[in-house]
């Protein structure tokens, strides 16, 4: 129940705890008893109704009163018995439930008996049961669950439902369960098309104009805003799943050394040997890329066995980013231009999570230049540490590198014309809650910020970019409200205004380029630069804007985690020195960049906190596979603590660092730390500035 | 006593007694149950054959032809008193009726002093449940939403969450974002209020400083927009003068304010089968005055009706009253004597006269026969006019009250419609109610054939009702009145068991 103070106990209240927790501890060993006994006798089975009367959360009871029933009913022929043996049971769940109206296992038996089918159902019952329980406490979600499955079970249709909810919120529409009710219920009937239920336009309208009725009645109740960011999700987002951005882009032009592996290890830049990383990223996660999905053309000679893998943490098989390595066949060896097609027909193998499929098509071509061995800098790029240099600005370099402009042209090319309907009804939403008289709602500004950010989404292309960079500033100013506003989630709210900053960042060429420049390091061929230093950002977003970029800076910023860096899979210098990494768990999405050659690390919080939890946050050793468990035996023969440095070897067996840069975090300053990593990376030349031979 | 008088008038014994009241009115019949209560002998009359007085409910026959009540005065009898001659006033005059009134019409109940509901959460409720009155009563709720006129048209009134919630088509969305704003910040001060009586001040109470703030002042500084005030003041604090001028003897300072609102919240909910914050007495008011003077009865106080007063028996200096005379003659003797309104007394009308004659003493009243709701789906609901609604002239709110036939006060199908204003003068202030009449209400068919009526209306369901009756009267509520029970308020405030003794004197 809601909003009932609790009572300091008194000692006679602690007096009758303890008769009645001696009471308790009596009838469940005999319970218990009975349980491994198998006793299921009228008196046993009584005394599992005692314990459940007094404590309906006694799980064994349940189970072992299913175990007396299925015992029991096998010996019961006649009709009538059986239907009274089931009675008795949902009789004792109702008394279970008078005790506690939000007992799980009273709940399930209740199910379980129904789904039984051993008698007919009492429909009227149920519901007058789950009638009076809703009354008492409209917002049980309990109730909800099981009214769901009962009407499911009797098959209600989804519009009765739907009224039902409409009911319970007219009485007191501080309810989630009922809100909740209705996305699920609407999502169906928009599914199926049921009548009345063909616009998805008209539908929201609806449900948008009743939600904020709510929203602006009581702007500090949650329930609304919860339903309301359901709507919004539903309306700004495409119904079908879209690629927005891809590496190599459209009529690009690669280069590709034909140079044997283990040459050029350490000769890095634009220039692949042999190997091509093709990247695609989509609007959302998707699932289901593979060879016949994704069709590969070309007159260059590649092996045919072609893996689409997801660039993600998650094990769901749903990734925003899907990577595929071209691997050009050694019989090729003219130098000269290839052309590759790449073309996603609609498919059916490509899903979204909400399991809507690929429907709009895609095709590109790039360009493949093989070149000898002896054009391609030969020489040991790691003969000194390399250097952050970051004075030297793109414009001083002459020559422009073309990939981005390009990227962002497919970028447009390949996102449908926008909804009108969408952006009308963002536009009106927007409208509204500016005008929400309660300038402290953290409510009203999170989800106008999320309404402006929906609409700069919309305005991605040429014109509109002007109208989208205005989103952003509004959204940025509401979020750093948000920050002093609701310091509870201050971090949340960080995280969301770094997105905003990355998005605004890099929208258009013009804003973009002053970040983005060409480094010329020796015995390389000039890589793209981009620098993202001081912007207090917290998190990576918008990382399929950054698919080409070699050198990223992304020091002296405030970064928790550095995931979507996964999928810049060109990525060979990375420095997030002077941020607040804590764990290398929280760097877990480097290790998918196999480019990655020189990493800053500097001045992070690893290992600063004795007790890390965000150390098992994202994995932990039992989450990962045998070859890690197999790896942690090797590491123990040659002593390496495996238990104190789990993740440092979960991280760093993955890398094919050259340098590394780990100083000024707590971790570097243990003993045999650098001998560890030196151990875990043989190919490493400069640990925090020296040399490891 | 001894001519025998044209009326079969009964001889009351004993002739002597603790309390004599005469007229059954609402705050007559309170005062006798609980003189009667306490242990008072206790003699009650009334000079018309019905309860009530005032308060009555009367079929409406019996309304628009009263009674003669012409008073028969009897020969003095002995003197040993000095004898003051009482004159009585009509209880309603100046009646203006315009339609025929269906028949059959005595199934019309048409209350007096309409219209007249009671908070759930009032104390009045509270004395009737304590003195048992409400053995003797049945009410039903008022369950439809409060209307609220305004710029020409009917609004329901928000008046809980749920209702700003659902009222989607009539409230704008900022306007329900400060309106229930405000009820939080009433229903967090009053909460506040219940929590601490110690004065320690609550961050979540209103500053006294606010408190004394005129209400209107307040609600401005809340930022509500003149509809929302109008809502609060009229229709849910129930102010009956004009808030917005200058003239602050009538206003309403926020304490008074959300005394109101806090009755008005607490009613909304205390009785299970009451879904709403007004209760109606079944059979009309009247009841109510009954359901009192069964309590005295069963007390064992004396009833007799049609039984006026016709003088005032008192001593030589004229100083106090020692009793009274009866129409039949007979003289009783009494330490308490209590006059309802109707009767002048001569003595105690000079001073008063002079003084605060600007006050308003007169109310307007309007009684309308519908055969269809003012609004679909409701069957009693309240209307409130605020002042300057309708014309500039409107100093005071109107208030309306719609009946239907569950009351049982008109057959089924039918609707009564209740109108009162406060006024200063008989014709501007049946002005007033004429016009509310005509907002709501379309004119009269001239062939007013009850077939042709019924088929507009069916024709179309935006259609106003048509006033099949209607009559506009007007009241007095004098200061002889204030004088003898010094207004109505004291009366619910004073348990049953207390003698009313210090506050109900008799002539001086």
């Amino acid at each position: 129940m809601h909003g009932r103070p609790r009572r300091p106990a008194k000692p006679e209240d602690e007096e009758a705890a303890s008769a009645k927790a001696a009471k308790l501890r009596d009838l469940q060993a005999q319970v218990l008893h009975n349980h491994h006994a198998r006793t299921y006798t009228k008196e046993a089975i009584g005394l599992s109704f005692k314990l459940l009367e007094i404590n309906p959360e006694a799980y064994t009871a349940w189970n072992y009163r299913k175990l007396a029933f299925q015992h029991n009913v096998k010996e019961l022929s006649d009709p009538e018995a059986i239907k009274s043996a089931v009675d008795d049971e949902l009789r004792v769940v109702e008394v279970a439930l008078r005790q506690n109206p939000k007992s799980y296992g009273a709940w399930y038996h209740r199910k379980w008996l129904l789904n039984q089918k051993l008698a007919p159902v009492d429909f009227k019952r149920e519901f007058g049961l789950l009638d009076k329980l809703l009354k008492v406490d409209a917002r049980n979600f309990h109730g909800w669950n099981y009214r769901r499955f009962l009407s499911r079970f009797m098959g209600v249709p989804d519009e009765e439902e739907l009224k039902y909810t409409m009911d319970k919120i007219s009485e007191n529409f501080s309810n989630y369960s009922a809100w909740h009710n209705r996305s699920i219920l609407l999502s169906n009937l928009l599914i199926q098309q049921s009548k009345g239920f063909e616009s998805k336009q008209k539908i929201f309208s609806e449900e948008f104009e009743l939600v904020t009725q709510a929203l602006f009645t009581d702007p500090s109740d949650q329930s609304g805003w919860f339903y309301h960011l359901w709507l919004l999700a539903q309306t700004s987002s495409p119904d079908n799943p879209q690629l927005i951005a891809s590496w190599p882009s459209n009529a690009a032009k690669l280069t590709s050394s034909l140079m044997k592996e283990k040459v050029e290890q350490h000769t890095l830049s634009s220039i692949w040997s042999r190997t091509v990383p093709i990247v695609l990223y989509f609007n959302e996660p998707v699932k289901g890329l593979n060879q016949s999905s994704v069709n590969l053309k070309s007159d260059l000679e590649f092996s045919k066995d072609i893996q689409w893998r997801p660039l993600t943490m998650a094990d769901s098989g749903y990734s925003n980013c899907w990577a595929a390595y071209l691997q050009i066949s050694n019989e090729c060896s003219s130098l000269q231009e290839y052309s590759v097609e790449v073309n996603i027909p609609c498919s059916d193998d490509i899903v979204s999570r909400s399991g809507s499929n690929y429907n709009s098509p895609v095709h590109f071509t790039f360009d493949i230049e093989l070149i000898s061995n002896d054009t391609a800098q030969g020489l040991d790029l790691f003969d000194k540490p390399v250097a952050w240099n970051c004075s030297e600005s793109f414009q001083s370099h002459g020559n422009r590198d073309p990939i981005p402009v390009d990227l962002l042209k497919i970028t447009s090319a390949l996102v449908e014309q926008d909804s009108n309907w969408h952006f009308e009804r963002l536009s009106e939403e927007i409208d509204l809650f500016r005008e929400l008289p309660d300038d402290n709602s953290k409510f009203g500004k999170l989800t106008l910020a999320r309404l402006l950010l929906a609409c700069a989404a919309i305005k991605s292309r040429g014109r509109s970019l002007i109208e989208r960079k205005g989103y952003c500033e509004e959204a940025l100013g509401l979020f750093t409200d948000l920050i002093h506003l609701d310091p509870s989630h201050k971090q949340c709210y960080e995280d969301e205004r770094s997105l905003v900053l990355m998005d605004k960042l890099t929208c258009d060429m013009e804003t973009f380029m002053k970040h983005c420049s060409v480094q010329v390091q020796p015995n390389s061929a000039p890589l793209n630069h981009v620098q993202l230093c001081r912007l207090s950002l917290t998190r990576i977003g918008f990382a399929e804007r950054l698919l080409w970029v070699q050198m990223l800076d992304l020091s002296h910023n405030s970064l928790r985690s550095v995931e979507g860096l996964e999928a810049l899979q060109h990525l060979v210098f990375l420095n997030i020195s002077n941020n607040q990494i804590s764990s290398f768990t929280a760097l877990e999405p480097l290790t998918k960049i196999i480019s990655l050659k020189v990493l800053d690390l500097s001045f992070n919080k690893i290992g600063a906190h004795s007790i890390d939890t965000t150390r098992y946050i994202c994995s932990s050793p039992f989450s990962h596979k045998i070859e890690a468990s197999e790896a942690f035996e090797e590491y123990q023969k040659v002593n390496i603590n495996v238990e104190e440095y789990w993740d440092a070897i979960l991280f760093f067996r993955s890398l094919k660092l050259a340098q590394l840069d780990i100083k000024g975090n707590e971790i570097a300053s243990k003993e045999n730390f650098r001998t560890l990593v030196v151990t875990l990376i043989p190919c490493l030349k400069w640990f925090d500035g020296e040399d490891v031979n | 006593m001894a001519e025998a008088p044209a009326h079969d008038y009964p001889t009351i014994e004993p002739t002597s007694f603790d309390v004599v009241i005469c007229g059954t009115g609402l705050p007559e019949s309170v005062l006798a149950a609980a003189c009667a209560a306490a242990g008072k002998t206790v003699l009650h009359v009334d000079p018309n054959p019905f309860y009530g007085s005032l308060y009555s409910s009367v079929p409406l026959p019996s309304f628009l032809s009263p009674d003669p009540s012409s008073v028969p005065l009897s020969p003095s009898g002995d003197d040993s008193h000095t004898v003051v001659d009482l004159h009585r006033r009509n209880i309603y005059s100046e009646v203006e009726t315009s339609g025929v009134a269906p028949e059959p019409s005595r199934r019309f109940t048409v209350d007096l002093v309409g219209p007249r509901v009671l908070y759930c959460a009032d104390e009045a409720v509270d004395l009737l449940l304590r003195s048992g009155g409400s053995h003797h009563v049945e009410f039903k709720s008022v369950e439809g939403r409060s209307l609220l006129y305004w710029e020409g048209q009917l609004y329901p009134v928000p008046d809980s969450r749920q209702a700003i919630f659902l009222d989607a088509a009539t409230l704008k969305l900022t306007e329900k974002t400060v309106l229930f704003r405000f009820f939080e910040l009433v229903r967090a001060h009053i909460a506040a209020a219940d929590e601490d009586v110690e004065g320690e001040e609550a961050s979540d109470k209103i500053s006294e400083e606010d408190l004394d703030l005129p209400f209107v002042e307040y609600l401005k500084k809340q930022q509500l927009p003149p509809k929302m005030r109008a809502v609060v003041l009229y229709a849910i604090a129930m102010a009956d003068y004009d808030q917005d001028t200058d003239c602050c003897e009538k206003l309403l300072t926020t304490r008074e304010g959300i005394q109101t609102i806090a009755l008005y919240s607490s009613s909304i909910g205390r009785f299970a089968n009451a879904q709403r914050a007004f209760i109606y007495p079944m059979y009309g008011h009247g009841e109510l005055t009954q359901a009192f003077c069964r309590c005295a009865a069963v007390k064992g106080a004396l009833y007799v009706l049609r039984m006026p007063i016709s003088a005032l028996l008192m001593d030589e200096e004229r100083k106090n009253c020692l009793g009274a005379r009866l129409t039949s003659g007979q003289d009783i003797l009494c330490q308490q004597l209590i006059l309802d309104p109707s009767y002048k007394v001569p003595i105690l009308d000079a001073p008063s006269d002079g003084s605060d004659s600007n006050l308003l003493r007169k109310v307007a009243r309007g009684i309308c026969i519908i055969s269809k709701s003012v609004k679909q789906d409701s069957s009693n609901l309240l209307i409130v006019f605020p002042p300057k609604s309708l014309e500039e002239q409107q100093i005071a709110a109107i208030r309306g009250l719609q009946l239907s036939s569950n009351l049982a006060v008109c057959p089924p199908g039918m609707f009564m419609v209740y109108l009162s204003t406060p006024c200063a003068d008989t014709s501007t202030g049946k002005q007033c109610i004429k016009k509310a009449i005509d907002a709501l209400f379309a004119p009269q068919a001239s062939d007013s054939l009850e077939g042709h009526l019924k088929e507009t209306s069916e024709n179309n369901e935006d259609l106003k009702p048509t006033v099949i009756w209607s009559c506009v009267y007007v009241q007095e509520i004098t200061e002889l009145f204030t004088d003898i029970c010094p207004n109505e308020e004291f009366l619910p405030k004073k348990s049953a068991a207390v003698y009313a003794d210090d506050d109900s004197d008799s002539a001086e």
